[in-house]
């Protein structure tokens, strides 16, 4: 393909807002992992489960912004339930909870994707809404609607979450329990109930994020398996669970996969994310905004 | 000198099945079965001695067979060329991907693999030569021995099992193995001992690596046929994992009877119920032993020891 200032323009705008979009997916995993050191690699399986779950309520008539927002309370609850498992069965007994830790949410992410296939076949399903499928000419440009609408959840999303885990009571603590949770314990909180109370946020999140990845694009069941890598890559890149080092993240990030998108192709774009992931676990694991 | 004389007597057993009137179906089920107690007991050399959780089993699963795959188009090398290279050419990868352990430990080390394996998946998604993303269909040579491909697979898959498994024992019984355990303990003691982290973990990846291409190498022959999207799914990574983990990481035998059993209820549950289904199981038995009996059947049966003496 020939080199243009009009089509690197494009990929610009595109990966911009394909980035704040990669940001707001990963937002959940950047406190449940980022923050809470939780191996949670069935994030983005709990994700695509919001998206099918966002695709039954539109059934009833819904718009799918509404029926993510719907959706969080009973994710909300779930995250505590799955934190409160993790923590008794592994946390608890204290040594090798990493590798076990970490099988145990691989076997989650699987039994998740067998059952959405179980459930809804392994077809792509999409949602329909008034700003999906149209788009917004901005001179010579074409913006899809569907982009500009994850664009302001993620923004909200993002911003939301950086005030509520600066200014509040309750943020300040999750924040605590993420740099020194035995000071934490001498101070005379319970470090287990405020993670608890995060990793539910964290799981809340994501039936939002998991809406608008159905926005975005269609969704099937196996599609956590290259969100793994998204979501990783945005959270190891933005340094452990900083909130603004996660919108940076996400928009490098997106604006890398939507430049090599236009020029070398759709079969190369999967790579940008895992290989951009290798470069900052190989050369700065700490990420941008480290800890 | 008792495992030995096992070892050949099972390698005379397989070979005397081959050559017995037996379904051909069985060698096609027992040629995947035994792949994966390659696959498990390969991972459990890093996974269960060093405590390294390769997440990438696919990928040096899938490299081992487009190794084969490469020199059987170019210059349409043997079998046994084919292993040998698969072998070679993943533990290379195995190398390079022990050159992370360096920096990355515990859940980073994991995504890294994963890491390896979707960016060689999309590598080889663009090379043409050996077929791009629609795959690459293979003529298999005439075989003189056992009579069809298949039972010849299957022995030589047997050869290759028993040779994984005696390796597996030899690192867990030498220094090398205590090393690793060592190393699982608290990487930082070991190193403060005197013990050559770097170089046991190295060592570790590499012949973990070169036993998963192992396995993967005779793949194209046996379905005349390679594709990227099935030979690094996800799938046989987390098999790898999951195998080794029910079994019981501890001891080179567990490996072994986890794949034995899961591998065996997979193929029955394939053909009964549904493909689906069978990472269903792996899901849900993965997930309720590393909960309920962290030490998998090994720890299950010595705790009925234990209890029953």
């Amino acid at each position: 393909m020939i080199f243009s200032l009009d089509l690197l323009t494009e990929a610009l705008i595109f990966g911009v807002l394909l980035g704040c979009f990669y940001a707001a997916v990963s937002i959940g995993l950047s406190v449940s992992f980022g923050l809470l050191d939780v191996p949670n690699v069935a994030h983005p399986a709990v994700m695509v489960f919001g998206s099918y779950l966002t695709f039954v309520l539109t059934g009833y008539g819904l718009d799918p912004i509404v029926a993510g927002v719907l959706l969080m309370p009973a994710f909300f609850v779930l995250g505590v339930l799955i934190y409160r498992f993790y923590y008794e069965s592994f946390e608890k007994r204290g040594s090798e909870a990493g590798v076990r830790g970490l099988a145990f949410f691989f076997g989650v992410a699987f039994i998740i994707e067998i059952g959405l296939i179980l459930g809804f076949g392994v077809d792509q399903r999409s949602v329909q809404a008034a700003y999906i499928g149209s788009s917004w000419a901005l001179g010579d440009y074409r913006i899809p609607y569907r982009m500009l609408v994850a664009f302001g959840v993620a923004l909200v999303l993002t911003f939301g979450l950086t005030l509520y885990l600066a200014r509040t009571f309750t943020g300040r603590a999750i924040k605590a329990v993420a740099q020194d949770e035995p000071a934490l314990r001498l101070m005379g909180a319970n470090p287990v109930r405020i993670k608890q109370w995060a990793f539910g946020i964290a799981t809340g999140v994501s039936a939002l994020a998991g809406a608008m990845l159905i926005i975005v694009s269609p969704v099937e069941p196996a599609m956590d398996r290259l969100y793994i890598g998204r979501t990783f890559c945005v959270v190891v890149l933005a340094g452990l669970g900083s909130m603004t080092g996660t919108l940076a993240a996400g928009l490098i990030l997106g604006v890398s996969e939507s430049i090599v998108l236009m020029f070398l192709g759709a079969s190369w774009a999967p790579a940008v994310a895992f290989g951009l992931l290798l470069i900052a676990l190989g050369v700065r694991p700490q990420g941008l905004f480290g800890r | 000198m008792k495992y030995w004389a096992s070892v050949a007597a099972l390698l005379v057993l397989a070979v005397v099945v081959a050559l017995a009137p037996t379904n051909d179906y069985f060698f096609y089920a027992a040629f995947v079965v035994l792949q994966f107690v390659v696959l498990a007991t390969a991972w459990n050399i890093l996974g269960g001695y060093a405590g390294y959780v390769n997440f990438g089993a696919g990928a040096f699963f899938a490299i081992g067979a487009y190794t084969a795959v490469v020199l059987f188009k170019s210059i349409g090398a043997p079998l046994a060329v084919q292993i040998v290279a698969g072998a070679a050419v993943s533990a290379l990868l195995g190398f390079g991907v022990g050159l992370l352990t360096l920096r990355l430990r515990g859940i980073f080390f994991a995504i890294a693999t994963v890491a390896v394996t979707f960016v060689l998946e999309t590598m080889m998604i663009n090379w043409r030569y050996v077929g791009g993303a629609t795959g690459l269909q293979l003529v298999r040579p005439p075989v003189e021995l056992f009579g069809t491909y298949t039972r010849m697979l299957f022995v030589v898959m047997a050869i290759v099992a028993l040779a994984a498994v005696s390796v597996a024992r030899y690192v867990q019984d030498s220094w090398i193995g205590r090393g690793l355990r060592a190393i699982r303990d608290s990487e930082e003691a070991a190193e403060c001992s005197g013990v050559p982290t770097l170089k046991l973990k190295l060592f570790a990846c590499t012949i973990s690596g070169a036993l998963m291409g192992a396995a993967g190498a005779p793949m194209p022959m046996y379905l005349a046929f390679i594709e990227p999207a099935s030979s690094f799914s996800l799938n046989y990574s987390v098999s790898a994992l999951a195998m080794p983990m029910i079994g019981g990481t501890a001891h080179w035998i567990g490996p072994v009877l986890g794949a034995l059993l899961l591998a065996t209820i997979q193929q029955v549950v394939t053909v009964t119920i549904s493909g689906e289904i069978n990472v269903l199981v792996i899901g849900v038995l993965l997930v309720v032993f590393v909960v309920a009996a962290p030490d998998g059947v090994l720890g299950l049966f010595k705790r009925w020891l234990r209890s029953s003496r």
